[in-house]
């Protein structure tokens, strides 16, 4: 049974890269090929917003990966998605050079504003984008790795966990939030021009963030889901399911999760560097704490401890949330809460999982 | 005390602990010998947890000394690292993964390398089977070993604790209160089962059901206020007027 149960999940995983990888192929296609007048074209602020719903959709594996196999419900997660987006912006905000209102070739508009005369340490070697990938991964991860240490060898979890982590998410906020941080104060980074030297607002552009956002999303999957049916990730549930025993047993508990924390933090950095050149902007509100909770709502509602429910989840809520601000502005925080509420009631497994199971008791029941 | 440090597995000497003022173990001291199957009783509270706690990491003690193995200090290591020396523990509620299956319960148990980088990139790799099918054959779940841990019976989880236990191939198994809430038939069969045991692991029982103690047939303990109030068989320690007093109440 078993093995009739990896096997249909893997034939889901199989469907779920094969259709993003179409996407990534098909609809940049329908964007920059297929003439405006046609029925078929996207057209491009679509492209850059489903760009945005798979950038979520990232962020919400990557948060799966700790809170649905390891137990460890990080509501901070979105700090780790704006430090990732926040390195990719330095970068973008280098390569505008003199271009800027204030013609500056080396510093930022704002901070020539404050009126700053050199540029801080914390910004040196941003200009190479080499250096800003590195650090969109580095810097997350460096974070989770201090927090997790001290944490889990504190052994702190459950709901205290859950609570540091929002501290940390809003701590980062406050601090992101002063001028003298240095990295825009309140208003962020924004007014990109270039990315790699191509320009940022091109349709061409446009699509190819959106063909790598729907790519890394495949590769975060393909990571993710090789960790968790490994012995490693039989691990994990072990520790998620019973903590003590699989410390009796011998296992170091607290490596573990710092291994897992750590990954998926880096997770979300790169799935904010991808969203960054999407939307044009990051400032200190996407480490706002209600951020980190929706993307806990995405997993909830897609499923938790599944992935692909994680992804699907993100793109969804993102996509009612899309719709509903749209046209209702004021009702979006309520449907936000009545999803909740109705998804813990009537789907607690959410929409994946209670799918999951419901082909399974099939299975079961025809092989019985 | 004249046993020999060598010949003892574990050696508990003069280790007292307090909670908030509340001494739950008092100059404790005893000793077990290798192979040897030993029962500890005792009235609630007389410190048979606490004890274990010490013994396996989870508790540090105020002071005396905790010796595994004749020359290795526990008080300083933590449970992971106690657990790899050759310590396994059964808990008083019968804990096991309840969403894995019988053999993935015991193959996580097997000895072996232990690492989150060894788990990452060596997918069962070093793991003896051979293992798991000895304690499943001990424990006699081999017909479940498909069976998802969380559908067993409440005995059939106390079992499986204690396989894994023997999967861990231990020195010293710990091993609090296996038969609570078993039926008879079930009692008999841990009792025998823990005595088959004993001789390739030395085995500590604690325990409040006297029938099962007495199906044991090894040395007994008894503690009281957190420090050793008798020792001897079960006849002698049962037949002591402290002992009596201590369990009627005065």
């Amino acid at each position: 049974m078993t093995r009739f149960f990896f096997r249909h999940f893997d034939r889901t995983a199989i469907g779920f890269i094969t259709t993003l990888l179409f996407i990534a192929i098909v609809v940049p296609f329908l964007n920059l090929e297929v003439p405006e007048s046609s029925l078929f074209h996207i057209p491009t602020y679509l492209v850059s917003l489903w760009g945005k719903y798979l950038a979520y959709a990232l962020l919400a594996l990557a948060l799966d990966l700790v809170w649905g196999y390891c137990g460890i419900l990080s509501l901070g997660h979105g700090a780790f998605f704006a430090l990732g987006g926040y390195a990719m912006g330095m970068n973008l905000m280098r390569q505008i050079g003199a271009r800027g209102v204030y013609a500056d070739p080396v510093l930022p508009d704002f901070m020539v504003f404050l009126n700053w005369k050199e540029l801080p340490v914390t910004w040196y070697f941003f200009d190479h984008f080499g250096y800003a990938l590195l650090m969109i991964v580095l810097v997350p991860s460096a974070i989770a790795f201090v927090f997790g240490w001290f944490a889990f060898r504190s052994r702190v979890t459950g709901v205290y966990l859950s609570i540091i982590t929002q501290s940390l998410t809003y701590a980062l906020l406050l601090a992101f939030f002063r001028n003298d941080m240095g990295f825009g104060g309140n208003n962020g980074l924004t007014d990109f021009k270039d990315i790699l030297g191509f320009p940022v607002q091109a349709a061409s552009t446009r699509a190819a963030l959106f063909a790598l956002t729907a790519l890394f999303l495949a590769l975060g999957f393909l990571l993710a889901r090789a960790m968790v049916v490994s012995r490693f990730g039989q691990i994990l549930a072990s520790i998620r399911d019973a903590e003590s025993r699989t410390r009796f047993l011998g296992y170091r508990v607290e490596h573990y999760k710092v291994m897992v924390f750590v990954v998926s933090a880096a997770m979300a950095g790169i799935a904010g560097a991808l969203y960054v050149p999407q939307v044009g902007i990051i400032n200190p509100s996407e480490f706002s704490p209600s951020n980190s909770i929706e993307a806990v709502i995405w997993v909830a509602v897609g499923g938790r401890g599944t992935l692909i429910g994680a992804a699907i989840g993100a793109v969804l809520v993102n996509f009612a949330k899309t719709w509903l601000t749209g046209t209702f502005p004021e009702l979006w925080l309520y449907g936000l809460g009545a999803l909740f509420i109705l998804v813990t009631l009537f789907l607690p497994k959410g929409i994946v999982g209670s799918l999951s199971a419901r082909v399974q008791r099939i299975k079961g029941s025809g092989a019985a | 005390m004249s046993v020999d440090l060598t010949d003892s597995i574990l050696y508990v000497d003069a280790v007292s602990v307090s909670f908030d003022g509340f001494k739950a173990l008092n100059d404790l001291s005893f000793v077990v010998g290798r192979g040897e199957l030993r029962a500890i009783i005792g009235p609630n509270g007389a410190g048979k947890t606490t004890m274990m706690d010490i013994v396996t990491g989870k508790t540090r003690p105020d002071k005396g000394m905790v010796v595994f193995d004749g020359s290795i200090d526990l008080t300083t290591r933590d449970e992971s690292t106690i657990a790899s020396l050759g310590i396994g523990r059964k808990f008083q509620k019968p804990t096991v993964f309840e969403g894995q299956t019988v053999e993935d319960n015991l193959l996580l148990a097997v000895e072996g390398p232990r690492s989150a980088w060894s788990s990452l990139f060596g997918w069962r790799s070093g793991v003896s089977v051979d293992q798991v099918l000895e304690a499943l054959s001990i424990i006699r779940l081999g017909d479940l070993k498909h069976r998802l841990a969380g559908s067993l019976s409440h005995g059939q989880k106390q079992w499986l604790e204690i396989g894994m236990l023997l999967a861990q191939n231990p020195k010293l198994l710990l091993v609090d209160e296996p038969v609570a809430g078993m039926t008879d038939a079930e009692t008999e069969e841990t009792a025998r089962l823990l005595t088959s045991i004993a001789g390739d692991h030395a085995v500590v029982v604690v325990e409040h059901d006297m029938s099962f103690v007495r199906a044991l047939q090894c040395k007994v303990t008894c503690l009281h206020e957190g420090s050793v109030l008798a020792e001897g068989s079960i006849d002698a320690v049962s037949a002591n007027d402290r002992v009596i007093d201590v369990y009627l109440g005065r």
